[in-house]
């Protein structure tokens, strides 16, 4: 995973609330196993054929904003599907931060495994930054993960809050997998305590789960 | 694995159950406030999983515990009568990237031709997989419907699936818990499915963002399991990532009542079950009753847009302006005016089926409604049974020859039109009455037009032609 720092970059305006996985990545775009992630962001709206054609009047296909490594949009960004697909179209395009009211709870997770910043700040700030964005098409806006701040081009600049582990995460670019699987010792005590246990209720005639493997 | 029984919480801090079972799962607390939960079963399919495999494999490491895996074809697969292998051609290099992971790790497949394949949410709990107490998790955001089993059931991305299998824990951080209590009683044909629009519309599409949600309340008590799963599906859809329902003596039964489980569980006596935590301190409460309530259809493409099935399209002029413009592009899109009834819109395709409302009481309620009625001319209708089980029990009781008389296709198991990443979806500009999870745009392919419904407004919508109220019937 590529490590996040510093972004300087042109933001696209999106302001529009529950923008949800389907259009981040429609779904006609799975059907190719080596689908090609970043013409599938936002197809359907994209496209005036869904597919190659593009409809001047979306956003990322006007000048200065198809050059976008930041998306400023509404509340609740990224609800719908669990599908990882969404975030590897966002990557795939370009786009490593997104500045929204909210995010739903599984992109969020999601988008910061896969090295994309979700950037929470209240709604009168985002559609601050939308208007200024949507003024100045593909002028740079500046966020700093490591003091948490974001100055759009004007020089207006605010403070953000992020969590320690999803900031870290994103500032290391470190893969998670290794840092727990150096907890391995903790993960076997659990699950010889968890054996033991079951040992217990066996004994004692409490049901458990062991018959599922018997198909 | 699982923590299936335990004893009471004596002395200690009342814990609601979802912290219960979170807390039993903990392997360690982390800096910064994650906890690295230990996953009793992983539930894996085609489509989010090949990436998990394939980085798994390129970064040379093994599955830790294969035996808590179990994989399901269910989103890709042809549900067309007499399919094969080669039924859709795009779904195969998924389902041989499922087929070759699992064959090498040792995870046990259910795949198309297995008796026990399904919707993995439906055809999982089947198979007994799925016990109260457990932590559960899918790459898939439906999987919060195992939790009407007493689990904690959670969606998970690619990233997340590939960290189960390398370690059989996630890093998360434990959500809120909300407590939404529903009081009342179900008339028919009122159903789990509008309660569950009923209360995405009330609550919003992040009504429940950072929470995990316990149903409780009397209208939950007198759910079945079958209702008990489409309310939890659903609660995705108000933005809750977990949510689950106390096991009960209906949940004992029904888990004893399943093949395999019955000899080994005994008569369904769980001290443990009982609503007996009246104490415990939720972060949020809502309530609700439901008496009175009518059936809900939604109108735009979110399921919080929904009214009652003999409400009209509301007028953006009248909404707030956040939801005005929301709302004018979600009519724009439907192809519908502002204030018509949404009784009586023409309809050209009903399906009934998906991880929501692809269950033996749906296919009844469905069933009960079509009696003595066909399907309206133009109408493409189908049934897409939840499982080979669920397909089985129906063909049984001869539900199947009772749609197929009335002019409905019998399907076979799979996710089908409700993720249209199958080759089967609602044609571009058609109106559809789905008993689905989602009316996102193009969700059921390009330009379809969803109305998510119960299996009663389904059914009635197909007889008439038009999108109609179960009660008028």
């Amino acid at each position: 995973m590529e490590a996040f720092t510093v972004l300087e970059a042109p933001a696209a305006p999106l302001l529009r609330d529950d923008i949800d996985t389907d259009a981040l990545f429609p779904a006609a775009w799975v059907m190719d196993f080596d689908t090609d992630y970043g013409a599938a962001l936002f197809a359907n709206w994209r496209y005036l054929d869904a597919r190659s054609v593009e409809n001047p009047e979306f956003v990322l296909n006007r000048e200065g904003f198809r050059a976008a490594r930041i998306l400023v949009a509404g509340a609740n960004f990224g609800c719908g599907s669990s599908r990882s697909h969404a975030v590897w179209a966002l990557a795939a395009f370009g786009i490593r931060a997104v500045i929204a009211p909210s995010f739903a709870d599984i992109f969020r997770g999601n988008a910061i495994r896969e090295g994309i910043l979700p950037l929470v700040l209240p709604r009168p700030e985002v559609e601050r930054l939308a208007a200024i964005a949507a003024a100045h098409p593909g002028a740079t806006f500046r966020i700093d993960l490591q003091s948490c701040r974001v100055r759009d081009p004007l020089g207006g600049e605010l403070a953000f809050e992020i969590d320690a582990p999803a900031r870290e995460h994103l500032l290391s670019g470190l893969d998670e997998i290794d840092s727990t699987l150096r907890h391995r010792a903790a993960i076997e005590r659990y699950e010889a305590g968890v054996r033991a246990k079951r040992r217990q209720w066996a004994a004692a005639g409490i049901p458990h789960d062991d018959r599922s493997r018997a198909r | 694995m699982a923590a299936y029984a335990w004893r009471r919480n004596g002395g200690r801090a009342v814990q609601t159950l979802f912290e219960e079972i979170w807390s039993r799962h903990v392997v360690e607390e982390l800096p910064g406030g994650e906890s690295l939960l230990y996953i009793d079963r992983h539930l894996i399919n085609e489509l989010t999983s090949p990436v998990a495999f394939r980085r798994l494999r390129e970064r040379g490491r093994a599955v830790r515990r294969p035996e808590l895996a179990h994989a399901f074809a269910d989103h890709m697969v042809a549900t067309v009568p007499g399919r094969t292998q080669a039924s859709f051609p795009p779904a195969q290099p998924y389902l041989h990237a499922l087929r070759e992971a699992a064959a090498a790790a040792g995870i046990p497949l259910f795949d198309l031709d297995d008796p026990g394949q399904g919707i993995v949410h439906v055809a999982a709990a089947e198979a007994g997989l799925v016990l109260p107490g457990m932590t559960v998790v899918c790459g898939d955001s439906h999987t919060c419907t195992l939790g009407a089993l007493g689990a904690v059931a959670f969606g998970i991305g690619t990233s997340e699936i590939e960290h189960v299998l390398a370690t059989q824990t996630l890093r998360v951080r434990r959500p809120q818990v909300m407590r939404v209590r529903c009081e009342g009683r179900f008339e028919a044909p009122l159903s789990a499915k509008d309660l569950a629009l009923y209360l995405i519309g009330r609550m919003g599409a992040a009504g429940a963002a950072g929470h995990a949600v316990e149903f409780a309340g009397g209208a939950i008590r007198s759910l079945g399991m079958e209702g008990r799963f489409t309310l939890c599906n659903l609660a995705v859809e108000f933005g809750a990532r977990f949510a689950l329902i106390r096991p009960d003596r209906t949940t004992a039964a029904w888990l004893a009542a399943l093949p395999g489980v019955a000899g080994e569980a005994g008569p369904p006596s769980l001290p443990w079950c009982e609503d007996s935590r009246s104490g415990a301190r939720f972060d949020a409460e809502r309530s609700f009753r439901i008496d009175g309530l009518a059936p809900r259809i939604t109108w735009g493409t979110s399921p919080a847009q929904v009214v009652a099935i003999d409400g009209r399209v509301p007028d953006p002029e009248e909404l707030p302006a956040r939801e005005a413009e929301a709302a004018r592009r979600a009519i724009e899109y439907m192809g519908l005016a502002p204030g018509e009834p949404l009784a009586g819109l023409p309809v050209d395709d009903v399906f009934i089926g998906s991880c929501t409302n692809g269950r033996l009481a749906d296919l009844r309620a469905a069933a009960a409604v079509l009696r003595g009625r066909r399907v309206a001319p133009g109408v493409r209708a189908w049934v897409v049974p939840g499982s080979q089980a669920v397909k089985r029990a129906a063909e049984a009781e001869g539900l199947d020859e009772a749609f197929v008389g009335a002019g409905f296709e019998w399907r076979e198991p799979g996710c089908s039109r409700c993720v249209a990443v199958n080759g089967e979806s609602v044609g571009a500009g058609c109106r559809a009455v789905s008993t689905s999870n989602r009316n996102f745009e193009h969700r059921q392919g390009p330009g379809a037009r969803t109305h998510l419904a119960s299996p009663a407004t389904a059914a009635a919508s197909a007889a008439a032609g038009c999108i109609a109220d179960p009660r008028d019937l």
